[in-house]
């Protein structure tokens, strides 16, 4: 069995250590070592944004990124988005737009929506459209999508 | 997938070192492009060693017109860069073309310059075609529509670098590390076709990387990429072209003229560099002469079959674009 390597992150706020194999992509850590597992594969090659989660400030997919490679990351996943029970204004637009069907787009584009509206609070629809492009949605039609992070984005200017 | 060893140095003589170690280790930047070759099993590495903590790398250094990037640069900082969009847009509009903010984030300058072709034969482990030393190419009287209508020899890739076309019009110098010290050199020096080596797209060897990129400019320049892709949200180029001109009095007296997605390597287009030196910008715009020559530019061109013949057209089209952008900026 090849050797382990002790990893250690803050995910979600919370100091996580972990071991894995160099081997392993952060998306295998989080889901199969760490249990965390809204954060969805899809291709597993970087294609479809399933496996999005934040790095630093930084939206990145998870399966092109190694476990060993997070050393000393703040990563964010799907699973930190809500306070508690109380969801995250994203993830409410996203309920009340049906901009979700199946599902397992979704962490994905709220974990790439939430860095967007971070970074620019307004966006017009064809920076929305422009910052998703990353994110594969194969049931919405991506209208639905698009809609609701303009909704969010109105109501967290209005919070 | 198979193990590997990773290792995360704090040198570039370590880094080094390490790489001369084992032939099978593979230097690793961003990684989004080496893991998925991983994962097809298109390359085993016994070890990865990693160049995020290596002191240096991620240099950001302006002097006056010139510019230092470290090879750790990721294409969001580029893209980002205020300075860098003011004066190498051409290189902020290629990093900008690639992919998307998922993998520009990670994605670095030297894993982007030294990433693999995207040839699906190459890609598949299901075709052990030339480049992967087997003896065929399975693109050859195969499906085409994505390879090079130029400079392909036996193999008829096309380079994936949108940077590499950006850097190619902008004459930057390739800084490499290696096991004996720095070595320097032109873009133009770095890429090989097919022809040279059918295995590697570049002249590194063994132990050496990447370690920055130097790029100029002068007082009055201008420059520009623009890329066509088939599916818009993100894609490699079908075909892309890049122009940089800079001026002195009025005239040119630095042209830089290059075509992605149609060839091995970033194509320069020398006579049309050649043919601007020294004429007066406002002579160029008008110049039934000049705009002869770029229609013809591509006359060497052999597509390898009529289903890549469209970049041609493609191609010459951008290359027209960018140069009445680049023209119009400087008039
Ligand atoms: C979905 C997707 C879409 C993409 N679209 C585009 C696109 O439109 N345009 C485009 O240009 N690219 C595209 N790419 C490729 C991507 O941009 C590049 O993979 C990225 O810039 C590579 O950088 P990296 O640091 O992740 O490289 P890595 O994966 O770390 O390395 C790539 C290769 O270069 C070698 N290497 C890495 N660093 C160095 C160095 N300093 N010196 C020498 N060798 C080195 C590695 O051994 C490896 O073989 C895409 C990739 C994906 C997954
Ligand atoms: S074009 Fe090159 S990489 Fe593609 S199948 Fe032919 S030999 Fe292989
Ligand atoms: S699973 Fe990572 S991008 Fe699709
Ligand atoms: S809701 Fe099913 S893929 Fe997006």
């Amino acid at each position: 069995m090849p050797a382990k390597t002790y990893v250690q992150t803050t995910i979600n706020g919370e100091h996580v250590d972990f071991l894995c194999e160099p081997r392993q992509s952060l998306l295998e850590c989080l889901r199969d070592e760490i249990g965390l597992t809204g954060t969805k594969e899809g291709c597993n090659d970087g294609n479809c944004g399933a496996c999005t989660v934040n790095i630093d400030g930084r939206i990145v997919t998870s399966c092109l990124v190694l476990g060993v490679e997070a050393e000393g990351a703040d990563i964010e996943t799907i699973e930190g988005v809500a306070d508690g029970s109380n969801l995250h204004p994203l993830q409410l637009a996203f309920l009340e737009n049906a901009a979700l069907q199946c599902g397992i787009c979704t962490p994905g584009f709220i974990i790439s929506s939430k860095a967007l509206l971070e970074q620019n609070p307004n966006p017009s629809e064809h920076e929305i459209r422009f910052w998703l492009a990353n994110n594969l949605c194969r049931c919405t039609g991506y209208d639905k999508i698009v809609r609701a992070v303009q909704d969010a984005a109105k109501r967290l200017q209005e919070a | 997938m198979d193990s590997f060893e990773y290792h995360r140095p704090s040198t570039q003589k370590q880094a080094s070192l390490l790489l001369t170690s084992s032939p099978r280790a593979h230097v690793v930047s961003g990684n989004t492009d080496l893991l998925g070759e991983m994962k097809q099993g298109l390359v085993h590495p016994e070890s990865l060693v990693s160049l995020a903590d290596v002191e240096g790398m991620k240099v950001f250094h302006i002097n006056g017109n010139e510019s230092k990037l470290g090879s750790m640069v990721t294409l969001s900082d580029i893209v980002d860069s205020k300075y860098l969009k003011v004066n190498f847009p051409a290189l902020v509009e290629a990093a900008a073309s690639v992919a998307t903010p998922q993998i520009r984030s990670i994605g670095t300058l030297g894993g982007n310059l030294c990433q693999r072709p995207r040839c699906w034969y190459y890609r598949s482990p299901l075709f052990d075609c030339l480049k992967k030393g087997g003896n065929k190419c399975f693109a050859v009287g195969g499906l085409d529509k994505y390879h090079s209508i130029i400079g392909g020899e036996k193999c008829w890739i096309v380079h994936p670098s949108d940077i590499a076309v950006a850097l190619t019009a902008l004459d930057a110098k390739v800084k490499i590390f290696g096991p004996s010290g720095y070595k320097n050199m032109k873009i133009d020096d770095f890429f090989v076709g097919p022809g040279i080596d059918i295995h590697n797209e570049n002249v590194l060897k063994e132990g050496e990387f990447v370690s920055s990129i130097e790029i100029s400019c002068d007082d009055k320049s201008s420059s520009t990429f623009l890329k066509f892709k088939e599916r818009q949200s993100m894609d490699f180029a079908l075909a892309s072209a890049a122009v940089s001109i800079s001026l002195a009095e009025g005239k040119i007296h630095r042209a830089g003229v290059a075509l992605g997605g149609i060839a091995p390597i970033p194509w320069r287009l020398q006579e049309i560099e050649e043919y601007m030196m020294g004429i007066p910008i406002d002579d160029l715009r008008c110049s039934d002469e000049f705009s002869a020559k770029v229609e013809s530019s591509l006359g060497d061109a052999k597509p390898m079959s009529e289903n890549n013949a469209y970049k041609i057209d493609l191609a010459i089209s951008h290359l027209k674009r960018a140069l009445d952008k680049v023209i119009q900026d400087l008039c």
